[in-house]
C-alpha cells in the first residue's frame, strides 16, 4: 500500500545504494528494515509516521528525529491497571492520536539498539499493523551520523483508526502454553544476560532477585543474550552471522516452534523480531510474562 | 525510611522543585536541564581510562563516581557518564553532584535508594532504575567510607 518506495524511487542511484546495504545482508524479509538515509528522505512523507520508543523517558524530549512522535512502553503500550497490553480501543486511540491510518507506514526507532522499538513493533503486530518497519541502527546511529534532531513535539490531525481485536494467538505465549511447550521439549531462547540465565544474581540490595523469587531459567531454554544480534554500529548483523548464533550455537531450525523470553518480554521482542523477520522463522512467539512471571509461579519446573 | 527533615538540605530543595512541576512534561524538562548541567569529572580527580573500581555496576550508561575530600572531611562528588545518550544517568549525576557535595555524610549514607523514584517517577524500567540506584549506592558507600576515615566536624559552613 503506502509502501515507502513511492518517494525513495525518485533518485534511483541513491536508493539502490541504501537498500543494498540492508538487502545485502541476506535477510528473509529485508523490507521490515529501513536505513537512517531512508528515514531522512521521508521526514515529510504523509504516508509515513516516525515513532521513537525508548527505555529512557528523557531521550525523546531532549531531541528526536523531526516529525517523530513518541510511543512510551509504560504509558502507551501497557494497560495501566492489569499486567497486559492495551486493548482494541486503546490501540485505536493511540493510533488516532499520532494521526496514523491503517495503511500508514510506521517506522519505529529507539535507544538501546532498538530494544524498545522492537517491543513496540511486536505490540503493533498483535493488532495486525503489518505496515511497520524498524530503523536499522536506531537512535544512536541517527545521532552518530550527525543528523538533525529537534525538541519540537509535532501534532498530527487525529485519524479514524479502527483496530481489529488484539490477536494473541500467533505471536504471544502465555504461561500454560509455555509449560506445555516445555513438556513437549519445545525450543526456547532465554535472551537475558548469562548471569540471569544461570540464576546468579547481581547484589543489588533493593532488587535482590530482580523481581522474581527464584533464579534460573525455563528448562530446555538456550541462552542467547538479545544484543548478540546487533553489530557494533548498532545495526542488525547479517543473516549468516545470525544463523551461526541461533542455528549453529542454539540449535534452532527454521520450522521450529520457538518461544523467546526475558524478564518482562521487552528484550525478547528484539529476538522475536530477528527470528521472525530477519531469519524468516514462521513460528516464533514472545513469552511476555517471562522471568518475572515464571520465576514467581508456584510449582513450575526451573533449571539452573 | 528517611524523613524529609533528615535529607541533605540541598537535595530536599531539588526534590521540592521537582514536586512543584505541574505535569510530567515540565518535570522531564527540568531533568533534561539538569542533564545539561552535567559536569565531567575534573582531571585532577581522575583521567581516562578510568579504573573499573570507580565504575557503577549495573549502570548501562557506563557511569563512574569519585569522592574528593574537603578540608572539613566532607566530600565533593564527581561523575563521568561515558554513554553520550545516557541522559538519565547524566541528570542523576548532576543532581547528586550538586545536591550532595559538601552535605553531611551521615545524611548521605542514610539516603534511601527510593530517591530514584522520587526523582524519575515510578515508570522507570527496572534496568534503568537499577543503574541509577547503583549510582546512589556508590555515593552512599563513599560517604560511609568518608565517615570511617575521619570525624566530620558539623556546623561547618558549606564551601562552594
Amino acid at each position: 500500500m503506502s509502501e515507502a518506495g513511492a518517494c525513495a524511487d525518485r533518485d534511483p542511484s541513491k536508493r539502490s545504494r541504501k537498500v543494498s546495504d540492508i538487502e545485502s545482508r541476506g535477510y528473509i524479509k529485508p523490507e521490515v528494515l529501513v536505513s537512517t538515509e531512508w528515514v531522512a528522505e521521508h521526514l515529510s512523507d504523509p504516508n509515513v509516521r516516525i515513532i521513537e520508543s525508548n527505555e529512557d523517558p528523557l531521550l525523546y524530549p531532549s531531541g528526536h528525529i523531526p516529525g517523530a512522535v513518541e510511543v512510551d512502553w509504560t504509558r502507551d503500550l501497557n494497560d495501566p491497571l492489569r499486567r497486559d497490553y492495551l486493548g482494541q480501543e486503546g490501540f485505536s486511540s493511540l493510533m488516532r492520536r499520532i494521526g496514523a491510518s491503517r495503511d500508514t507506514t510506521l517506522v519505529i526507532y529507539g535507544d538501546k539498539n532498538n530494544w524498545w522499538a522492537t517491543y513496540a513493533f511486536w505490540v503493533f503486530q498483535l493488532f495486525g499493523h503489518t505496515q511497520a518497519k524498524i530503523m536499522d541502527g536506531g537512535r544512536a546511529k541517527w545521532i552518530a551520523e550527525g543528523r538533525e534532531t529537534t525538541r519540537d513535539v509535532p501534532s498530527y490531525p487525529e485519524s479514524h483508526y479502527q483496530a481489529p481485536p488484539r490477536n494473541d494467538q500467533v505471536l504471544r505465549a502465555y504461561r500454560d502454553q509455555v509449560l506445555a511447550h516445555v513438556e513437549k521439549k519445545g525450543k526456547l531462547i532465554d535472551v537475558r544476560s548469562p548471569q540471569e540465565y544461570t540464576g546468579e544474581r547481581m547484589h543489588m540490595p533493593d532488587y535482590p532477585n530482580e523481581g522474581a523469587l527464584r533464579g534460573g531459567h525455563i528448562p530446555g531454554a538456550k541462552s542467547v543474550p538479545w544484543a548478540r544480534a546487533v553489530a557494533e554500529n548498532g545495526t542488525f548483523k547479517p543473516a549468516t552471522d545470525l544463523r551461526a548464533i541461533y542455528e549453529g550455537e542454539a540449535g534452532l531450525k527454521e520450522d521450529d516452534d520457538v518461544i523467546a523470553y526475558c524478564r518482562i518480554g521487552e528484550r525478547s521482542s528484539h529476538t522475536w523480531f530477528v527470528l521472525s523477520y530477519l531469519l524468516g522463522y514462521p513460528h516464533v512467539r514472545n513469552y511476555d510474562g517471562s522471568w518475572t512471571e515464571w520465576g514467581n509461579l508456584v510449582g513450575v519446573p526451573i533449571e539452573k | 525510611m528517611a524523613e524529609t527533615a533528615t535529607l541533605p538540605p540541598k537535595l530536599a530543595e531539588t526534590l521540592d522543585l521537582l514536586a512543584l512541576m505541574p505535569d510530567r512534561a515540565d518535570r522531564i524538562q527540568l531533568l533534561i536541564d539538569l542533564a545539561d548541567r552535567f559536569v565531567d569529572v575534573p582531571e585532577r580527580v581522575a583521567q581516562r581510562p578510568f579504573s573499573c573500581d570507580d565504575r557503577v555496576p549495573a549502570c548501562e550508561s557506563e557511569a563512574y563516581v569519585w569522592a574528593e575530600r574537603r578540608p572539613d572531611g566532607r566530600l565533593d562528588f564527581h561523575f563521568a557518564v561515558e554513554n553520550p545518550q545516557g541522559i538519565s544517568a547524566k541528570s542523576f549525576a548532576a543532581i547528586l553532584r550538586e545536591s550532595l557535595s559538601g552535605q553531611p555524610l551521615e545524611q548521605i549514607a542514610a539516603l534511601s535508594t527510593d530517591l530514584v523514584y522520587d526523582v524519575y517517577g515510578q515508570e522507570l524500567s527496572m534496568g534503568k532504575s537499577m543503574g541509577l540506584m547503583a549510582m546512589l549506592q556508590m555515593v552512599k558507600a563513599l560517604a560511609k567510607k568518608g565517615i570511617a576515615e575521619g570525624a566530620v566536624r558539623e556546623e561547618v559552613p558549606v564551601v562552594s
